[in-house]
Protein backbone atom coordinates (compact mmCIF):
# COMPACT_ATOMS: atom_id res chain seq x y z
CA UNK A 1 0.00 0.00 0.00
CA UNK A 2 1.67 3.29 -0.89
CA UNK A 3 0.61 6.33 0.27
CA UNK A 4 0.89 9.30 -2.30
CA UNK A 5 0.58 12.80 -1.47
CA UNK A 6 1.82 15.73 -2.84
CA UNK A 7 5.64 17.47 -1.99
CA UNK A 8 7.23 18.41 0.31
CA UNK A 9 7.85 14.68 1.55
CA UNK A 10 11.25 15.16 3.54
CA UNK A 11 9.95 17.24 6.87
CA UNK A 12 11.47 18.43 9.77
CA UNK A 13 10.50 18.74 13.15
CA UNK A 14 11.52 22.06 13.71
CA UNK A 15 7.99 24.30 13.37
CA UNK A 16 7.58 28.26 13.81
CA UNK A 17 5.99 27.42 17.85
CA UNK A 18 9.26 25.41 18.72
CA UNK A 19 11.62 27.83 17.13
CA UNK A 20 9.74 30.66 19.01
CA UNK A 21 9.48 28.64 22.09
CA UNK A 22 13.35 28.14 21.87
CA UNK A 23 13.99 31.89 21.46
CA UNK A 24 11.70 32.22 24.73
CA UNK A 25 13.98 29.95 26.27
CA UNK A 26 17.00 31.66 24.98
CA UNK A 27 15.76 34.86 26.14
CA UNK A 28 15.08 33.38 30.07
CA UNK A 29 18.84 33.96 31.39
CA UNK A 30 18.24 37.71 30.43
CA UNK A 31 14.85 37.96 31.94
CA UNK A 32 15.69 36.26 35.81
CA UNK A 33 18.67 38.31 35.54
CA UNK A 34 16.89 41.38 34.68
CA UNK A 35 14.38 40.49 37.19
CA UNK A 36 16.59 39.86 40.02
CA UNK A 37 19.07 42.95 39.09
CA UNK A 38 15.97 45.08 39.61
CA UNK A 39 13.53 43.40 41.53
CA UNK A 40 9.50 42.70 41.54
CA UNK A 41 8.71 45.44 38.98
CA UNK A 42 10.30 44.09 36.09
CA UNK A 43 8.52 40.34 36.27
CA UNK A 44 5.35 42.66 36.28
CA UNK A 45 6.57 44.39 33.45
CA UNK A 46 7.75 41.19 31.55
CA UNK A 47 4.14 39.58 32.68
CA UNK A 48 2.08 42.57 31.40
CA UNK A 49 3.85 43.13 28.37
CA UNK A 50 3.92 39.09 27.34
CA UNK A 51 0.44 39.26 28.33
CA UNK A 52 -0.82 42.24 26.21
CA UNK A 53 1.01 41.39 23.39
CA UNK A 54 -1.03 37.77 22.75
CA UNK A 55 -3.78 39.90 23.76
CA UNK A 56 -3.59 41.96 21.10
CA UNK A 57 -3.03 39.12 19.04
CA UNK A 58 -5.94 36.92 19.92
CA UNK A 59 -7.98 40.32 19.78
CA UNK A 60 -6.66 40.93 16.11
CA UNK A 61 -7.11 37.93 14.75
CA UNK A 62 -10.92 36.97 16.76
CA UNK A 63 -12.12 40.68 14.98
CA UNK A 64 -10.71 39.97 11.73
CA UNK A 65 -12.01 36.76 11.34
CA UNK A 66 -8.69 35.49 10.96
CA UNK A 67 -7.40 32.21 11.96
CA UNK A 68 -5.70 32.30 15.32
CA UNK A 69 -2.27 32.60 15.72
CA UNK A 70 -1.25 32.56 19.28
CA UNK A 71 -0.13 29.28 19.78
CA UNK A 72 2.98 29.86 17.54
CA UNK A 73 4.33 31.83 20.06
CA UNK A 74 6.03 34.84 18.27
CA UNK A 75 3.67 37.47 20.20
CA UNK A 76 5.13 36.04 23.32
CA UNK A 77 9.16 37.12 21.94
CA UNK A 78 7.57 39.85 20.33
CA UNK A 79 6.24 40.75 23.92
CA UNK A 80 9.21 39.72 25.98
CA UNK A 81 11.88 41.86 23.99
CA UNK A 82 9.62 45.00 24.30
CA UNK A 83 9.91 44.21 28.10
CA UNK A 84 13.04 43.89 28.02
CA UNK A 85 14.23 46.80 26.30
CA UNK A 86 12.05 48.96 28.87
CA UNK A 87 13.72 50.91 32.00
CA UNK A 88 12.34 49.21 35.12
CA UNK A 89 10.55 52.69 36.10
CA UNK A 90 8.40 52.69 33.66
CA UNK A 91 5.05 53.68 33.79
CA UNK A 92 2.88 50.60 33.43
CA UNK A 93 0.49 51.20 30.39
CA UNK A 94 3.28 51.99 28.43
CA UNK A 95 4.56 48.44 27.49
CA UNK A 96 1.07 47.61 27.10
CA UNK A 97 0.74 50.59 24.56
CA UNK A 98 4.05 49.45 23.34
CA UNK A 99 3.15 45.65 22.83
CA UNK A 100 -0.42 46.58 21.11
CA UNK A 101 1.53 48.84 18.60
CA UNK A 102 3.94 46.22 18.13
CA UNK A 103 1.34 43.40 17.21
CA UNK A 104 -1.78 45.27 15.92
CA UNK A 105 0.16 47.88 13.63
CA UNK A 106 3.48 46.90 12.71
CA UNK A 107 2.96 43.03 12.12
CA UNK A 108 -1.04 41.99 11.75
CA UNK A 109 -1.81 45.41 9.37
CA UNK A 110 1.00 43.94 7.14
CA UNK A 111 -0.21 40.51 7.07
CA UNK A 112 0.71 39.09 10.49
CA UNK A 113 3.87 37.15 11.01
CA UNK A 114 6.44 36.71 8.17
CA UNK A 115 4.88 39.99 6.54
CA UNK A 116 6.16 42.59 9.01
CA UNK A 117 8.89 44.93 7.09
CA UNK A 118 10.28 45.62 10.27
CA UNK A 119 11.12 44.28 13.78
CA UNK A 120 7.63 44.49 15.42
CA UNK A 121 9.54 44.58 19.05
CA UNK A 122 11.94 47.35 18.06
CA UNK A 123 9.32 49.45 16.21
CA UNK A 124 7.43 49.18 19.09
CA UNK A 125 10.56 50.49 21.10
CA UNK A 126 11.29 53.37 19.31
CA UNK A 127 7.13 54.56 19.02
CA UNK A 128 7.85 54.30 22.65
CA UNK A 129 11.04 56.52 22.79
CA UNK A 130 9.51 59.17 20.34
CA UNK A 131 6.46 59.25 22.16
CA UNK A 132 7.72 59.01 25.79
CA UNK A 133 11.43 60.24 25.44
CA UNK A 134 11.60 61.32 29.54
CA UNK A 135 10.25 57.85 30.70
CA UNK A 136 12.28 55.45 28.50
CA UNK A 137 15.43 56.93 29.53
CA UNK A 138 15.05 57.09 33.10
CA UNK A 139 17.13 54.77 34.40
CA UNK A 140 17.41 55.92 37.89
CA UNK A 141 16.56 53.11 40.24
CA UNK A 142 15.81 55.47 43.45
CA UNK A 143 13.28 52.52 45.19
CA UNK A 144 16.37 50.27 45.66
CA UNK A 145 15.66 46.88 45.01
CA UNK A 146 18.65 45.33 45.76
CA UNK A 147 21.14 47.69 47.09
CA UNK A 148 23.52 46.36 44.20
CA UNK A 149 22.97 49.17 41.92
CA UNK A 150 21.94 51.90 44.15
CA UNK A 151 25.32 53.64 43.81
CA UNK A 152 25.16 54.49 40.62
CA UNK A 153 21.47 56.91 40.07
CA UNK A 154 21.72 58.45 37.02
CA UNK A 155 23.03 57.22 33.71
CA UNK A 156 23.27 54.48 32.00
CA UNK A 157 27.58 53.58 31.42
CA UNK A 158 26.83 54.64 27.79
CA UNK A 159 25.32 57.75 28.68
CA UNK A 160 27.52 58.79 31.60
CA UNK A 161 30.78 57.85 28.58
CA UNK A 162 29.05 59.93 26.40
CA UNK A 163 28.92 63.38 28.52
CA UNK A 164 31.72 63.14 30.50
CA UNK A 165 34.43 60.18 29.56
CA UNK A 166 35.35 58.09 32.07
CA UNK A 167 35.42 59.20 35.24
CA UNK A 168 35.97 57.73 38.77
CA UNK A 169 32.36 56.75 39.15
CA UNK A 170 32.34 54.92 35.75
CA UNK A 171 31.46 51.10 36.00
CA UNK A 172 33.94 48.88 35.28
CA UNK A 173 34.33 46.47 32.04
CA UNK A 174 33.71 43.25 34.43
CA UNK A 175 30.56 44.54 36.06
CA UNK A 176 29.33 45.29 32.35
CA UNK A 177 29.92 41.98 31.36
CA UNK A 178 28.19 40.72 34.44
CA UNK A 179 25.36 43.15 33.94
CA UNK A 180 25.38 45.04 37.47
CA UNK A 181 24.63 48.34 36.19
CA UNK A 182 21.91 50.60 34.98
CA UNK A 183 19.64 49.97 32.14
CA UNK A 184 16.77 48.29 30.46
CA UNK A 185 15.81 44.77 32.01
CA UNK A 186 17.17 42.70 29.70
CA UNK A 187 20.23 43.96 28.38
CA UNK A 188 22.53 45.09 31.19
CA UNK A 189 24.31 41.45 31.16
CA UNK A 190 26.27 40.86 28.56
CA UNK A 191 26.72 37.28 29.75
CA UNK A 192 23.32 36.07 30.60
CA UNK A 193 22.54 37.18 27.07
CA UNK A 194 25.51 35.21 25.54
CA UNK A 195 24.29 32.09 27.16
CA UNK A 196 21.40 32.71 25.37
CA UNK A 197 22.94 33.42 22.00
CA UNK A 198 24.37 29.54 23.07
CA UNK A 199 20.82 28.70 23.41
CA UNK A 200 19.88 29.64 20.15
CA UNK A 201 23.58 28.58 18.17
CA UNK A 202 23.04 24.82 19.54
CA UNK A 203 19.75 24.16 18.33
CA UNK A 204 20.76 25.85 15.35
CA UNK A 205 17.71 28.44 15.53
CA UNK A 206 20.57 31.21 14.42
CA UNK A 207 23.58 31.26 12.31
CA UNK A 208 26.62 33.27 13.72
CA UNK A 209 26.91 35.34 10.67
CA UNK A 210 24.59 38.49 11.38
CA UNK A 211 25.80 38.74 14.63
CA UNK A 212 29.06 38.43 14.22
CA UNK A 213 29.53 40.43 11.27
CA UNK A 214 27.27 43.19 13.02
CA UNK A 215 29.38 42.75 16.28
CA UNK A 216 32.88 42.46 14.21
CA UNK A 217 32.28 45.85 11.79
CA UNK A 218 30.78 47.63 15.01
CA UNK A 219 34.58 47.10 16.69
CA UNK A 220 36.52 47.63 13.39
CA UNK A 221 35.11 51.01 13.15
CA UNK A 222 34.69 52.01 16.86
CA UNK A 223 38.86 51.14 16.72
CA UNK A 224 39.23 52.92 13.68
CA UNK A 225 37.66 55.90 15.05
CA UNK A 226 39.98 55.34 18.72
CA UNK A 227 42.91 55.45 16.15
CA UNK A 228 41.79 58.22 14.00
CA UNK A 229 40.02 60.65 16.64
CA UNK A 230 43.65 60.94 18.05
CA UNK A 231 42.70 59.19 21.35
CA UNK A 232 44.71 56.13 21.07
CA UNK A 233 43.64 52.41 21.35
CA UNK A 234 41.65 52.18 24.53
CA UNK A 235 40.41 48.76 24.98
CA UNK A 236 37.99 49.99 28.06
CA UNK A 237 36.27 52.23 25.31
CA UNK A 238 35.84 49.43 23.06
CA UNK A 239 35.10 47.05 25.77
CA UNK A 240 32.37 49.65 27.13
CA UNK A 241 30.58 50.07 23.61
CA UNK A 242 30.27 46.08 23.11
CA UNK A 243 29.16 45.30 26.32
CA UNK A 244 26.92 48.50 27.43
CA UNK A 245 23.75 49.35 25.86
CA UNK A 246 21.39 47.24 23.80
CA UNK A 247 24.08 45.68 21.65
CA UNK A 248 24.44 42.51 22.59
CA UNK A 249 20.82 42.07 23.01
CA UNK A 250 19.98 43.85 19.51
CA UNK A 251 22.83 41.44 17.91
CA UNK A 252 21.73 37.86 18.78
CA UNK A 253 18.41 38.41 19.24
CA UNK A 254 16.72 41.34 17.30
CA UNK A 255 18.84 41.60 14.56
CA UNK A 256 18.55 38.04 13.53
CA UNK A 257 14.72 38.10 13.29
CA UNK A 258 14.19 35.27 10.76
CA UNK A 259 11.31 37.80 9.05
CA UNK A 260 13.11 41.29 8.78
CA UNK A 261 16.87 39.75 7.84
CA UNK A 262 18.45 38.88 4.59
CA UNK A 263 18.36 34.69 4.11
CA UNK A 264 21.58 34.37 2.00
CA UNK A 265 24.46 33.85 3.36
CA UNK A 266 26.33 36.94 1.66
CA UNK A 267 23.51 39.07 1.88
CA UNK A 268 23.62 38.31 6.21
CA UNK A 269 26.87 39.57 6.12
CA UNK A 270 26.15 42.66 4.24
CA UNK A 271 23.44 43.42 6.62
CA UNK A 272 25.82 42.88 10.10
CA UNK A 273 28.48 45.28 8.62
CA UNK A 274 25.65 47.94 7.88
CA UNK A 275 24.15 47.40 10.83
CA UNK A 276 27.51 47.85 12.81
CA UNK A 277 28.12 50.68 10.88
CA UNK A 278 25.19 52.62 11.70
CA UNK A 279 25.43 51.74 15.31
CA UNK A 280 28.81 53.04 15.42
CA UNK A 281 27.99 56.08 13.34
CA UNK A 282 24.93 56.61 15.38
CA UNK A 283 26.24 55.73 18.98
CA UNK A 284 30.02 57.81 18.18
CA UNK A 285 28.78 60.90 16.13
CA UNK A 286 25.20 61.25 17.39
CA UNK A 287 22.79 62.68 19.68
CA UNK A 288 21.81 60.10 21.36
CA UNK A 289 23.84 57.62 23.65
CA UNK A 290 22.53 54.39 22.20
CA UNK A 291 21.66 53.84 18.45
CA UNK A 292 20.85 50.16 18.47
CA UNK A 293 17.62 49.90 17.66
CA UNK A 294 16.85 52.97 14.80
CA UNK A 295 20.35 50.78 13.02
CA UNK A 296 18.32 48.16 13.03
CA UNK A 297 15.17 48.87 11.86
CA UNK A 298 16.59 50.98 8.85
CA UNK A 299 18.59 48.19 7.65
CA UNK A 300 15.69 46.55 8.22
CA UNK A 301 13.97 48.28 5.74
CA UNK A 302 17.45 47.39 3.58
CA UNK A 303 16.78 44.02 3.36
CA UNK A 304 14.98 43.17 0.24
CA UNK A 305 17.50 45.15 -1.54
CA UNK A 306 20.31 43.58 0.05
CA UNK A 307 18.21 40.19 -1.35
CA UNK A 308 17.78 41.38 -4.54
CA UNK A 309 21.55 41.79 -5.05
CA UNK A 310 22.69 39.01 -3.19
CA UNK A 311 20.51 36.65 -4.95
CA UNK A 312 21.98 33.30 -6.03
CA UNK A 313 22.67 32.41 -9.80
CA UNK A 314 20.60 29.31 -10.43
CA UNK A 315 22.89 26.98 -11.91
CA UNK A 316 22.51 26.56 -15.43
CA UNK A 317 21.53 30.36 -16.48
CA UNK A 318 23.93 33.41 -16.60
CA UNK A 319 27.91 33.02 -15.54
CA UNK A 320 30.43 34.14 -17.88
CA UNK A 321 30.61 33.11 -21.05
CA UNK A 322 33.08 30.86 -22.42
CA UNK B 1 -29.14 66.78 -7.90
CA UNK B 2 -28.47 68.26 -11.51
CA UNK B 3 -23.99 67.79 -12.90
CA UNK B 4 -22.55 70.82 -12.21
CA UNK B 5 -24.76 72.44 -10.82
CA UNK B 6 -23.19 74.52 -7.79
CA UNK B 7 -25.09 72.44 -4.85
CA UNK B 8 -23.80 68.82 -6.63
CA UNK B 9 -20.17 70.36 -7.12
CA UNK B 10 -20.07 71.65 -3.55
CA UNK B 11 -21.29 67.98 -2.22
CA UNK B 12 -19.19 66.56 -4.51
CA UNK B 13 -15.95 68.31 -3.44
CA UNK B 14 -16.95 67.39 0.69
CA UNK B 15 -18.38 63.68 0.56
CA UNK B 16 -18.07 62.04 -2.98
CA UNK B 17 -14.57 62.91 -4.11
CA UNK B 18 -13.29 64.46 -1.10
CA UNK B 19 -9.58 65.21 -2.04
CA UNK B 20 -7.76 64.14 0.99
CA UNK B 21 -9.45 60.91 1.73
CA UNK B 22 -10.58 59.70 -1.36
CA UNK B 23 -8.23 61.20 -4.51
CA UNK B 24 -5.28 61.06 -2.12
CA UNK B 25 -4.15 64.30 -3.36
CA UNK B 26 -2.17 67.29 -1.54
CA UNK B 27 -0.52 64.78 0.58
CA UNK B 28 2.51 66.85 1.28
CA UNK B 29 0.31 69.78 3.12
CA UNK B 30 -2.21 67.34 4.78
CA UNK B 31 0.94 65.43 5.82
CA UNK B 32 3.31 68.30 7.25
CA UNK B 33 0.98 71.22 8.61
CA UNK B 34 -1.50 69.05 10.07
CA UNK B 35 0.20 69.30 13.64
CA UNK B 36 -2.80 71.12 15.12
CA UNK B 37 -6.53 71.90 14.55
CA UNK B 38 -5.84 75.44 14.02
CA UNK B 39 -3.07 75.26 11.58
CA UNK B 40 -5.17 72.45 9.30
CA UNK B 41 -7.72 74.46 9.47
CA UNK B 42 -5.80 77.93 8.69
CA UNK B 43 -4.22 76.08 6.12
CA UNK B 44 -7.18 74.49 4.57
CA UNK B 45 -9.37 78.32 4.13
CA UNK B 46 -6.00 79.37 2.65
CA UNK B 47 -5.98 76.50 0.11
CA UNK B 48 -10.03 77.49 -0.43
CA UNK B 49 -9.72 80.91 -1.71
CA UNK B 50 -6.78 80.05 -3.68
CA UNK B 51 -8.69 77.24 -5.32
CA UNK B 52 -11.69 78.85 -6.25
CA UNK B 53 -9.88 81.65 -7.63
CA UNK B 54 -7.50 80.16 -9.92
CA UNK B 55 -10.55 77.49 -11.09
CA UNK B 56 -12.88 80.58 -11.78
CA UNK B 57 -9.66 82.17 -13.73
CA UNK B 58 -8.30 79.25 -15.30
CA UNK B 59 -12.19 78.52 -16.47
CA UNK B 60 -12.62 82.05 -18.16
CA UNK B 61 -9.44 81.33 -19.81
CA UNK B 62 -10.19 78.09 -20.79
CA UNK B 63 -10.34 78.82 -24.47
CA UNK B 64 -7.13 81.25 -25.01
CA UNK B 65 -4.43 79.08 -23.27
CA UNK B 66 -3.05 76.86 -26.01
CA UNK B 67 -3.16 73.44 -25.42
CA UNK B 68 0.66 72.48 -25.39
CA UNK B 69 1.81 75.32 -22.38
CA UNK B 70 -1.41 74.95 -20.39
CA UNK B 71 0.80 73.67 -17.37
CA UNK B 72 2.99 76.64 -17.43
CA UNK B 73 0.27 78.91 -17.54
CA UNK B 74 -2.20 76.83 -15.01
CA UNK B 75 1.20 77.64 -12.46
CA UNK B 76 1.49 81.67 -13.66
CA UNK B 77 -1.99 81.71 -12.52
CA UNK B 78 -1.97 80.10 -9.40
CA UNK B 79 1.38 81.36 -8.39
CA UNK B 80 0.15 84.80 -8.93
CA UNK B 81 -2.95 84.29 -6.36
CA UNK B 82 -0.40 82.45 -3.97
CA UNK B 83 1.41 85.49 -3.93
CA UNK B 84 -1.63 87.50 -2.93
CA UNK B 85 -2.53 85.44 -0.37
CA UNK B 86 0.69 85.13 1.08
CA UNK B 87 0.99 89.04 1.43
CA UNK B 88 -2.40 89.44 2.34
CA UNK B 89 -1.68 86.51 5.16
CA UNK B 90 1.43 88.18 6.05
CA UNK B 91 0.15 91.74 6.75
CA UNK B 92 -2.83 90.36 8.42
CA UNK B 93 -2.36 86.96 10.25
CA UNK B 94 1.13 86.59 11.09
CA UNK B 95 0.51 84.40 13.42
CA UNK B 96 -0.82 81.75 10.98
CA UNK B 97 2.03 83.19 8.45
CA UNK B 98 5.20 82.08 10.52
CA UNK B 99 3.15 78.25 11.59
CA UNK B 100 2.53 77.72 8.09
CA UNK B 101 6.07 78.99 7.04
CA UNK B 102 6.75 77.14 3.81
CA UNK B 103 3.75 75.70 3.02
CA UNK B 104 2.13 78.73 1.86
CA UNK B 105 4.51 79.35 -1.26
CA UNK B 106 4.39 75.46 -1.59
CA UNK B 107 0.83 75.89 -2.47
CA UNK B 108 1.92 76.77 -6.08
CA UNK B 109 2.34 73.11 -6.42
CA UNK B 110 -0.54 71.56 -4.93
CA UNK B 111 -2.09 68.09 -6.69
CA UNK B 112 -5.15 69.56 -5.81
CA UNK B 113 -4.98 72.46 -7.56
CA UNK B 114 -3.36 71.56 -10.69
CA UNK B 115 -5.48 68.84 -10.89
CA UNK B 116 -8.80 70.74 -10.48
CA UNK B 117 -7.23 73.05 -12.93
CA UNK B 118 -6.78 70.25 -15.23
CA UNK B 119 -9.52 68.00 -14.80
CA UNK B 120 -12.48 70.30 -14.31
CA UNK B 121 -11.47 73.91 -14.70
CA UNK B 122 -10.22 73.20 -18.11
CA UNK B 123 -13.33 71.68 -19.12
CA UNK B 124 -16.11 73.20 -17.61
CA UNK B 125 -18.17 76.83 -17.27
CA UNK B 126 -16.49 79.61 -14.97
CA UNK B 127 -19.77 79.22 -12.27
CA UNK B 128 -19.23 75.61 -12.07
CA UNK B 129 -15.84 75.98 -11.67
CA UNK B 130 -15.87 78.27 -8.82
CA UNK B 131 -18.04 76.36 -7.41
CA UNK B 132 -15.67 72.77 -8.24
CA UNK B 133 -13.05 74.78 -6.38
CA UNK B 134 -14.99 75.97 -3.05
CA UNK B 135 -15.86 72.16 -2.72
CA UNK B 136 -12.77 70.72 -3.11
CA UNK B 137 -11.64 73.50 -1.30
CA UNK B 138 -14.27 73.10 1.94
CA UNK B 139 -13.54 69.09 1.20
CA UNK B 140 -9.84 69.20 2.16
CA UNK B 141 -10.58 72.07 4.74
CA UNK B 142 -12.53 69.29 6.77
CA UNK B 143 -10.31 66.65 6.15
CA UNK B 144 -7.11 68.02 7.19
CA UNK B 145 -9.18 69.76 10.57
CA UNK B 146 -10.04 66.15 11.25
CA UNK B 147 -6.63 65.14 11.07
CA UNK B 148 -5.24 68.11 13.01
CA UNK B 149 -7.69 67.72 15.58
CA UNK B 150 -7.31 63.88 16.43
CA UNK B 151 -2.92 64.61 16.25
CA UNK B 152 -3.64 67.37 18.57
CA UNK B 153 -5.84 65.24 20.90
CA UNK B 154 -3.15 62.24 20.93
CA UNK B 155 -0.06 64.23 20.60
CA UNK B 156 -0.73 66.96 23.34
CA UNK B 157 -4.11 66.48 25.17
CA UNK B 158 -5.69 69.54 23.03
CA UNK B 159 -7.84 70.61 20.54
CA UNK B 160 -7.48 73.94 18.91
CA UNK B 161 -5.09 74.86 21.39
CA UNK B 162 -6.96 74.32 24.34
CA UNK B 163 -6.17 71.85 27.07
CA UNK B 164 -9.11 69.22 26.92
CA UNK B 165 -6.80 66.14 28.60
CA UNK B 166 -5.13 67.70 31.75
CA UNK B 167 -1.52 66.95 31.80
CA UNK B 168 0.09 64.69 33.94
CA UNK B 169 2.77 66.21 36.44
CA UNK B 170 5.17 63.98 38.18
CA UNK B 171 6.62 66.71 39.83
CA UNK B 172 3.50 67.92 41.43
CA UNK B 173 2.34 64.24 41.65
CA UNK B 174 -0.71 64.86 39.65
CA UNK B 175 -2.01 61.83 37.41
CA UNK B 176 -3.25 63.48 34.08
CA UNK B 177 -2.67 62.12 30.59
CA UNK B 178 0.80 61.65 29.40
CA UNK B 179 1.03 62.57 25.88
CA UNK B 180 1.94 60.33 23.29
CA UNK B 181 4.15 63.01 21.47
CA UNK B 182 5.02 60.46 18.19
CA UNK B 183 2.05 61.66 16.86
CA UNK B 184 2.78 65.43 16.43
CA UNK B 185 5.59 64.30 15.37
CA UNK B 186 5.91 63.12 11.05
CA UNK B 187 5.28 59.49 11.72
CA UNK B 188 2.02 60.45 13.70
CA UNK B 189 1.00 61.63 10.62
CA UNK B 190 0.69 58.52 8.60
CA UNK B 191 -0.93 56.71 11.51
CA UNK B 192 -3.74 59.14 11.50
CA UNK B 193 -4.08 59.55 7.81
CA UNK B 194 -4.55 55.93 7.33
CA UNK B 195 -6.88 55.76 9.91
CA UNK B 196 -9.22 58.13 9.21
CA UNK B 197 -9.06 57.00 5.51
CA UNK B 198 -9.60 53.47 6.81
CA UNK B 199 -12.58 54.64 8.68
CA UNK B 200 -14.00 56.38 5.62
CA UNK B 201 -13.38 53.53 3.62
CA UNK B 202 -15.41 51.17 5.88
CA UNK B 203 -17.92 53.70 6.04
CA UNK B 204 -18.46 53.97 2.22
CA UNK B 205 -18.30 49.89 1.43
CA UNK B 206 -20.84 49.56 3.82
CA UNK B 207 -22.97 52.01 2.50
CA UNK B 208 -22.46 50.71 -0.60
CA UNK B 209 -23.31 47.48 0.29
CA UNK B 210 -26.80 48.18 2.09
CA UNK B 211 -27.70 49.67 -1.65
CA UNK B 212 -27.31 53.13 -0.81
CA UNK B 213 -25.13 54.59 -3.83
CA UNK B 214 -23.33 57.38 -2.41
CA UNK B 215 -21.99 58.17 -6.24
CA UNK B 216 -24.23 59.12 -8.77
CA UNK B 217 -23.47 58.05 -12.28
CA UNK B 218 -24.10 62.02 -12.75
CA UNK B 219 -21.00 63.11 -12.02
CA UNK B 220 -19.94 64.97 -15.45
CA UNK B 221 -18.36 62.05 -16.90
CA UNK B 222 -14.96 62.57 -16.51
CA UNK B 223 -13.86 58.78 -15.36
CA UNK B 224 -10.65 59.23 -16.45
CA UNK B 225 -9.23 61.74 -14.04
CA UNK B 226 -12.09 60.50 -11.70
CA UNK B 227 -10.31 58.46 -8.82
CA UNK B 228 -13.77 57.43 -6.85
CA UNK B 229 -13.15 53.59 -7.45
CA UNK B 230 -16.92 52.55 -5.71
CA UNK B 231 -18.49 54.42 -8.79
CA UNK B 232 -20.62 52.04 -10.41
CA UNK B 233 -20.67 54.05 -13.91
CA UNK B 234 -16.78 54.16 -14.12
CA UNK B 235 -16.99 49.95 -14.69
CA UNK B 236 -19.30 50.47 -16.95
CA UNK B 237 -17.38 53.42 -18.87
CA UNK B 238 -13.68 51.25 -18.77
CA UNK B 239 -16.02 48.03 -20.68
Amino acid sequence: MYHVSSNPHVRDKMTTSRIMQIVALALMPASLFGIWNFGFRALLIIVLSVGSAVCSEWLYTHFMKKPNTITDFSAVVTGLLIALNMPVRITWWMPVLGSAFAIIVVKELFGGLGQNFMNPALAARCFLVISFAGKMTDFSVTDSYRGVIDSVSGATPLAALKSGGFTEGSVSVFNLFLGNVQGTIGETSALMILIGAAILLIFKIISPRIPCAYLGSFAVFVILYMLFGGMGFDARFLFTHLFGGGLMLGAWFMATDYVTSPITPRGQLIYGCCLGVLTAILRLFGGAAEGVSYSIIFCNLLVPVIENYTRPTVFGKGGKKA
Amino acid sequence: MKANSPSERLFNGIIKENPTFVLMLGMCPTLAITTSASNGIGMGLTTTVILAASNLMISLLRNFIPDRVRMPAYIVVVASFVTVVQLLLQGFIPSLYSSLGIYIPLIVVNCIILGRAEAYASKHAPVASLFDGIGMGLGFTLSITCIGIVRELIGAGKIFGLQVLPLADAAAGKVGYEPITIFILAPGAFFVLALLSAIQNKLRIGAAKRGIDPSNPDCGGSCASCGNTLCKGKEAAVK
